[in-house]
């Protein structure tokens, strides 16, 4: 089965054209950042580019438009906004996932609601090494499409190597739960992709997709092709 | 579903936290409530109280401060290390040591949690990171020179607001890295549940204590209690002693620049639901104050309970209001406050109310250079 590629990006101005190339690179889903002033699940690059898109005007009407033109350059990939619990409290939890939803949104993400709070808000759930089997199992029966697996305990941002952590984690959530399970955070490389093939039905890459994307379209595409290739030979 | 409505205050509170925290959170409250059961627990923080922190601290009666009223100073300036900040501290300290964490992480902004920290952990034989910001790490030399000393590990944190919002989100940011091994001493009522409740009940000691001491010295309770609000740690710790005393007005006092609850709106911040200086994004605003304690744009949750239920009221002082009561009370009383407590000085003497109890949470040595600086050369 064809292993998933999920692409994060910073919601900017420029996103729609980026994501359009991350989808010709071969990205299956599109991961798109709302971002907030204090990420506390992200490391040093999401966090600067949360910065600079803040800096910039990114606030949540703003993103819903980047959502609305991305839809329109690529109106076949799932697109899944991700952000804080502070954007939806401002601006309203049943609201923000309306507008979404009616932007183009396909499902959403976020980083600090962990599974349990606002059952009623259909999202892709997370679970951690940490986490325990209930917990896991209650993710896995909220989870909307897929679970996300959080493969180390820390923030988001590039490793060396894949967390020694993920093939027990993804052990214990094949055992509780049938949702099909991406793999995020410390994923960065073609190595990586092709080890994690080997274990999850998908990996999410961020913190290095930001770096490529700053280079342009075509780094982009070519940085989410390299992956591409090495979860397709794995 | 259940983990939605622990340790809230009404709407407020909860565990806004990644996945990765949410284990460590119930383990602790585990902890906590395990800890709470046992007497001997009780016996040791008693012990440490009394025979190392210097428990139970004075009330002092400022005659000279406020001329015509009675205005008592909860003098926590005298426990050991200077501020309130070592009642939570050493507290989780040693329930750290029951969940058998060995590794201790805290964010300060004065820097007086940051050396409460340093000490237990001295203490104890514990390992101590503390995140500050770069900012504090300049207004509050001293007391990164004291966390040093006492072997800590002082982390400067060098972006963003560069003080305690930044501080914090480092802290669990670490936390969250180091969470099998570490235990996270938070500083203040703040956070996700256990916190806000936690930190509470180990500084209600100061109320329980002022409570019992005024009506020694008065043989009635006092009209009002006046504390100020940075995180909001040494304003509930006092309030607690009197909340079923509806007769007692409880009175915070913000900094006009970092006024949480008179200016904020329900957002969520570092773990909790509650008052923040956010913009209608949802966006943390920048709080500013010239103290580093109460320069935070988020409060304790129960605070925006106690607010909005009216059993507390919220007041303001401005940074020349706060220079001009830290000034007056060296006058006349000879004790130097903290820049925090001073805002609660400002209000407590122009309050309408006669008898009141001001909780004196900290001395001033380490804001010395920046009152200074900002008083003019004659001190006036
Ligand atoms: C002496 C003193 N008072 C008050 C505060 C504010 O904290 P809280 O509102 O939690 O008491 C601080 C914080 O650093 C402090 O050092």
């Amino acid at each position: 089965m064809r292993k998933a590629l999920v692409v994060y990006l910073m919601s900017e101005p420029e996103t729609p054209e980026l994501a359009r190339a991350a989808v010709e690179g071969g990205a299956d889903v599109v991961e798109l950042g709302f971002p907030f002033s204090d990420p506390l699940a992200d490391g040093p690059v999401i966090r600067r580019a949360a910065e600079r898109a803040l800096a910039r005007g990114m606030r949540t009407r703003a993103c819903l438009e980047v959502l609305a033109r991305t839809r329109e350059l690529v109106p076949d990939t799932p697109l899944v906004p991700m952000t804080y619990s502070s954007i939806f409290e401002a601006y309203g939890w049943e609201r923000l996932a309306e507008d979404a939803r009616a932007a183009g949104a396909t499902s959403l993400i976020v980083a600090d609601l962990p599974a349990g709070e606002r059952p009623e808000l259909r999202r892709v759930q997370l679970v951690a090494p940490t986490s325990t089997d209930e917990r896991i199992r209650l993710a896995g029966e909220l989870t909307d499409g897929w679970l996300y697996l959080v493969t180390l305990a820390g923030t988001t941002g590039a490793r060396g190597e894949v967390s020694p952590a993920l093939p027990g984690l993804v052990e214990r959530a094949r055992r509780l739960t049938s949702a099909p399970l991406y793999a995020g955070f410390g994923i960065s490389t073609p190595d990586h992709a092709h080890a994690v093939a080997g274990l999850a039905d998908g990996i999410v890459v961020g913190s290095r997709a930001l770096q490529a994307a700053e280079e342009g379209p075509s780094a982009l595409r070519a940085y989410v092709a390299s992956l591409r290739e090495a979860l397709d030979e794995a | 579903m259940t983990e939605a409505r622990v340790g809230s205050f009404g709407v407020y509170g909860g565990r806004f936290v990644p996945e990765t925290l949410i284990p460590a959170l119930e383990e602790l409250e585990r902890g906590w409530r395990e800890a709470l059961a046992d007497e001997r627990f009780r016996a040791e923080l008693h012990e440490l109280a009394t025979t190392y922190a210097g428990r139970p601290t004075p009330l002092t009666l400022a005659e000279r401060f406020a001329p015509g009223k009675r205005i008592y100073l909860k003098r926590e300036d005298l426990l050991h290390t200077g501020a309130h900040k070592l009642n939570n501290a050493l507290g989780q300290a040693v329930l750290a040591r029951r969940l058998g964490k060995r590794r201790i992480v805290a964010e300060t902004g004065a820097g007086q949690h940051g050396v409460a920290s340093a000490t237990v952990c001295a203490r104890f034989g514990l390992q101590c990171v503390v995140y500050m910001g770069e900012e504090d790490m300049r207004r509050q030399r001293p007391n990164v020179e004291r966390m040093r000393l006492l072997g800590a590990e002082v982390r400067a944190v060098d972006f963003g607001t560069r003080t305690l919002k930044e501080a914090t989100s480092e802290a669990i940011r670490d936390w969250i890295t180091n969470v099998e091994t570490t235990h996270y001493l938070i500083g203040s009522c703040v956070g996700p549940a256990p916190y806000p409740e936690l930190v509470a009940e180990l500084q209600s000691v100061i109320g329980r204590e002022a409570r019992e001491q005024v009506l020694a010295a008065e043989g009635r309770l006092p009209e009002a209690v006046v504390a100020c609000v940075g995180g909001g740690s040494n304003a509930i710790g006092i309030f607690h002693g009197f909340l079923d005393d509806p007769e007692v007005r409880l009175v915070g006092v913000e900094a006009a620049g970092a006024a949480s609850l008179r200016s904020g709106r329900t957002g969520v911040l570092h773990g909790a639901r509650s008052s923040v200086l956010a913009d209608e994004d949802g966006q943390i605003a920048d709080a500013h104050s010239i103290s580093a304690g109460l320069d935070y744009p988020g409060v304790g949750p129960e605070h925006a309970y106690l607010r909005d239920s009216g059993r507390a009221e919220y007041v303001t002082a401005t940074d020349e209001e706060a220079l001009a009561a830290f000034r007056d009370l060296a006058r006349t009383e000879g004790i130097i406050p903290a820049l925090e407590p001073a805002h609660a000085l400002a209000r407590a003497r122009d309050l309408d109310a006669e008898l009141v109890v001001v909780g004196l949470s900290g001395r001033g040595d380490k804001d010395l250079a920046e009152a200074l600086a900002a008083l003019r050369p004659d001190g006036k």
